[in-house]
């Protein structure tokens, strides 16, 4: 009786075990299919080995699939080799990446061949990606290509020059407003201890490394020579035949006085990138440094910076002497010659780079591609982005109207007021002017400044060349590119990006 | 009707049989010779496949351009455009290096050389072992070889620059002759019965064992002067402000050094092998007749590991011509060019994509390393063998 009984109790339990199960399972199920409109998609987002730009990608991840159910998995590749394994995987139609996030000047090779979504109808449509606050620089430069919107901005990038406050106010010295002033500052400090540790320091620390950053330094020095009458007169080639203006006395000088800042830095500068040259400017070890927006917030993070509110930021010094395209010789600046001048001087701005955007994979499947844009335009929201451009990790810099007039963020990150404002304010009249320079983007912009520009500077500083021979091959170079491909081609292409209406 | 064609048809039939069986069994014969070979057959084909098709498809992308069009990209046939452009047009300082006229000094080196690859020729053609294919031969490695000594001469030893392909060939020849060196140094010393042999023969190899990623950045900062592991001793020599990585040749020392580092191991684990194996009743003979150390490794010795020696070289030679992880971490191939490889030239041209340009270097080093490597196994290691 009692082994019947038992052998009821326990086919009961079971029965119950079962129906408990199955209820659990429903009820996940249930869970799951109300917990996100993207349930079971996966994000495959390819940039660059990080931390910088992968770190925020990686961290928002989690949150963005907690609230939509798409998992985001962030590969990340080399810079040097981020172009061309984005283009390959396009090429090849492997198709192995949904969104990419890169630099929008490689546009033009992604969007002729027809590889990335159009996104003009979304950026609209989306109202928590407030399209609007959008900095209009960054809304028509990087994410727009011939009218149609392509990328979301995750990034401003204007290049810079940092300097040392304290330094500069106890020995009554300015900051530099023109490159002269920058290479005399630098030669002030240049052999003297700057952080207090004993040891000799340095005047300038910049990246000029080979296949890194340096050829954007020597365009930042080389723009205000070459372009004095506005954004559409352009600084890299003649706007008539595309003939290059890396060959004249503009050029020249601004070679002189890169050669300069190689002498004026670390024994290894020619050695270092920009990770490095941060690094020796954060550790205090620095009294001016040209870059991007990035020293800005990594000058409060007290892990590695001896400088907290000890740093100044201004608009990329100029020159009283530009570039007459007629004669190919100097000029003195006036108001006909340099009609933006601030105060006799022709400043000129640097947008290098153009600053990190997100793309979609036209081929993937349609809810694959909106999911990537929901993604996107998350990590872009003020919500997301107003905390990420205060963390110098994430090699973000601002590009939206909220993060200029919302100070309060800054503080909260660690820097005083008066850091924060000098620092956006030095971001805000770089993004005001107008004669400020946008970055190449034609056809294989890649090889035009990454290859050809590159490998000549590099072959410059370590005195292989002199400095008519550089600027002979980089004009050799970027010639014989532009016959490769089509000099009418590429001249259309090149007036198109100068036409952006801001 | 269909009765005499049905029969006739049969009666082709019957007289086919014959036919086929003549046919198929002469084959069947002849495969039934040579099993081997017939088993082996599909691997081969499959391996061949497999390597010849990668080389033709590169072949033929050195001859084209990529462009971009709607739709994708498109590869245009240019010819020999991607090679001329090394050898003579817009790329030529960059992989020659830059050649000016020759000095008094780098003429008489250079006419040194010739003097000597001429007395090699004319004491072939004079000698017992002349032939026509053998003379054909030695005329184009002669010639190769008096170009190569020209584009050494007149890079190194003038005001000239070396390009990538000078830059490739001192790497191979300093780092293959110090590592084999190295290597049998440390391979005589632990092949002796000395305290702590083993220990030294896992601490010799650890080298051998790093990702070469890994030593790229191990030397980058070990030659950082001003914040690296170092910089107490660079400091106290007063070298802080000297920086290896910014002078051609100091960036040049400082990959070979970390090449060197890396790979001495492979050729001592070869040679230890080799040493190991040498027949000890030889060498007590040797001592018996009263032979000292010299001339026991000069004769018994060094004879003995001649076979690995040329072997191991061989190898090392082929994997250097190939070196890229060192100088594209360490210096980036800079200062300049001064440290770029033939194949990091061809993959800063790939990465901006000009892969028919990138194709064409790949190709120039294979028939670099294919000159090279079948001189030296036609002109030494069979020389060298014989004598072992």
């Amino acid at each position: 009786m009692l082994r019947d009984m038992s052998r009821h109790v326990g086919r009961v339990l079971v029965v119950l075990l079962a129906a408990v199960g199955l209820l659990g399972t429903a009820c996940t199920n249930a869970q799951q299919n109300t917990s996100g409109k993207f349930n079971g998609v996966t994000i495959r987002v390819v940039t660059f080995t990080g931390p910088q730009i992968a770190e925020p990608l990686q961290r928002r991840a989690p949150d963005f699939n907690r609230a939509t159910g798409a998992k985001v998995e962030v590969v990340t590749v080399p810079f040097s080799d981020l172009y061309q394994k984005i283009l390959t995987d396009f090429s090849t139609k492997t198709n192995s990446y949904d969104a990419m996030v890169f630099d929008p000047q490689w546009m033009g090779d992604y969007v002729t061949p027809g590889y990335l979504e159009d996104l003009s109808d979304r950026v609209t449509k989306d109202s928590s990606l407030e399209w609007n606050d959008v900095g209009a620089f960054f809304r028509d430069f990087s994410a727009t290509y011939k009218g149609k919107v392509y990328t979301i901005p995750l990034d401003g990038d204007f290049q810079m020059v940092y300097y040392r406050k304290d330094l500069l106010q106890r020995d009554g010295l300015q900051p530099p407003k023109t490159w002269d002033d920058y290479i005399t500052i630098a030669r002030k400090y240049q052999g003297k201890d700057l952080n207090g540790d004993g040891k000799p320091d340095f005047g300038s620390c910049i990246a000029m490394k080979r296949s890194a950053q340096s050829y954007w330094m020597y365009l930042s020095v080389a723009a205000a020579f070459l372009q004095t009458k506005g954004t559409s007169q352009g600084a890299f080639f003649s706007t008539d035949n595309l003939q290059p203006l890396m060959n004249n006395a503009g050029a020249a000088a601004a070679l002189d006085i890169y050669k300069q800042m190689s002498k004026l830095g670390p024994p290894d500068q020619l050695n270092n990138d920009v990770g490095d040259s941060r690094g020796f400017f954060v550790s205090g070890r620095c009294a001016l440094s040209l870059d991007w927006g990035d020293i800005g917030p990594l000058t409060v993070d007290k892990s590695q910076s001896t400088v907290q509110d000890k740093v100044g930021a201004v608009i990329l010094p100029g020159s009283k002497r530009v570039l007459d395209r007629a004669s190919g010789s100097l000029v003195d600046c006036n108001a006909t010659t340099c009609p933006n001048a601030i105060d006799g001087v022709n400043h000129a701005p640097f947008a290098a780079f153009g600053g990190w955007s997100g793309a979609i994979n036209k081929a993937r499947p349609g809810n694959v591609k909106d999911a990537a844009f929901a993604f996107l335009s998350y990590v872009s929201a003020p919500a997301q982005s107003s905390l990420d451009v205060t963390i110098g990790k994430t090699g973000f810099n601002p590009y939206r109207a909220s993060h200029f007039n919302n100070l309060d963020a800054w503080k909260k990150s660690g820097m005083s007021e008066q850091a924060a404002k000098d620092y956006l304010g030095a971001i805000q009249s770089s993004l005001k002017s107008p004669n400020m320079v946008l970055d190449l983007r034609i056809q294989q912009s890649a090889f035009y400044e990454g290859t050809a520009l590159d490998q000549a500077l590099a072959q410059f500083l370590a005195g292989e060349l002199t400095r008519e021979q550089t600027m002979a091959q980089i004009t050799n170079q970027w010639n014989s590119k532009t016959d490769e491909i089509g000099r009418q081609i590429q001249l259309d292409a090149y007036k198109a990006s100068l036409n952006v209406s801001r | 009707m269909k009765n005499s064609s049905l029969t006739m048809h049969s009666e082709a039939s019957v007289r086919s049989v014959p036919l086929v069986l003549a046919w198929r069994r002469p084959l069947a014969a002849r495969l039934d010779r040579h099993p081997g070979a017939v088993f082996i057959l599909p691997a081969v084909l499959v391996i061949l496949a497999f390597s010849i098709f990668p080389l033709l498809a590169s072949l033929y992308v050195s001859l084209t351009r990529l462009s971009f069009a709607e739709g994708g990209v498109e590869l245009k046939f240019v010819g020999l455009d991607n090679y001329l452009k090394l050898l003579v047009g817009i790329d030529r300082t960059h992989f020659l290096g830059v050649t000016p006229g020759l000095t008094v000094a780098s003429a008489i080196v250079l006419a040194v050389i010739y003097a000597g690859l001429g007395f090699l020729l004319v004491r072939y053609i004079r000698g017992p072992a002349l032939t026509a294919v053998g003379l054909v031969g030695r005329l184009l490695v002669a010639l190769v070889a008096g170009a190569f000594a020209w584009l050494l001469v007149s890079t190194l030893l003038t005001t000239g620059r070396p390009g990538t392909l000078v830059v490739t060939i001192i790497y191979v020849t300093v780092d293959v002759a110090v590592q084999y060196l190295l290597a049998l140094g440390l391979a005589l010393l632990v092949v002796q019965r000395l305290p702590g042999r083993r220990f030294f023969r896992v601490v010799f190899l650890l080298p051998m064992m790093i990702t070469p990623v890994g030593v790229a950045y191990l030397f980058r900062m070990l030659t950082d002067t001003s914040k690296g592991p170092l910089y107490p001793l660079w400091n106290h020599f007063g070298l802080s402000d000297v920086s290896w990585v910014t002078n051609p040749w100091g960036a040049r020392l400082a990959v070979m050094i970390g090449d060197i580092w890396q790979w001495t191991p492979f050729i001592f684990i070869v040679l230890l092998a080799a040493l190991e194996s040498v027949p000890e009743e030889l060498l007590e003979a040797g001592v018996v007749d009263g032979a000292n150390r010299w001339q026991l490794f000069k004769s018994i010795t060094f004879p003995a590991i001649l076979p690995a020696t040329t072997t191991v070289v061989l190898i090392r030679i082929i994997e250097a011509f190939k070196i890229v992880d060192l100088p594209n971490v360490l210096t980036n191939g800079g200062p300049g060019t001064a440290t770029e490889s033939l194949t990091l030239h061809a993959y800063t041209i790939w990465r901006a994509l000009d892969i028919g340009g990138s194709a064409a270097v790949a190709y120039m080093l294979v028939f670099v390393v294919t000159f090279v490597g079948i001189s030296y196994v036609n002109l030494f290691r069979r020389r060298v063998a014989a004598m072992a």
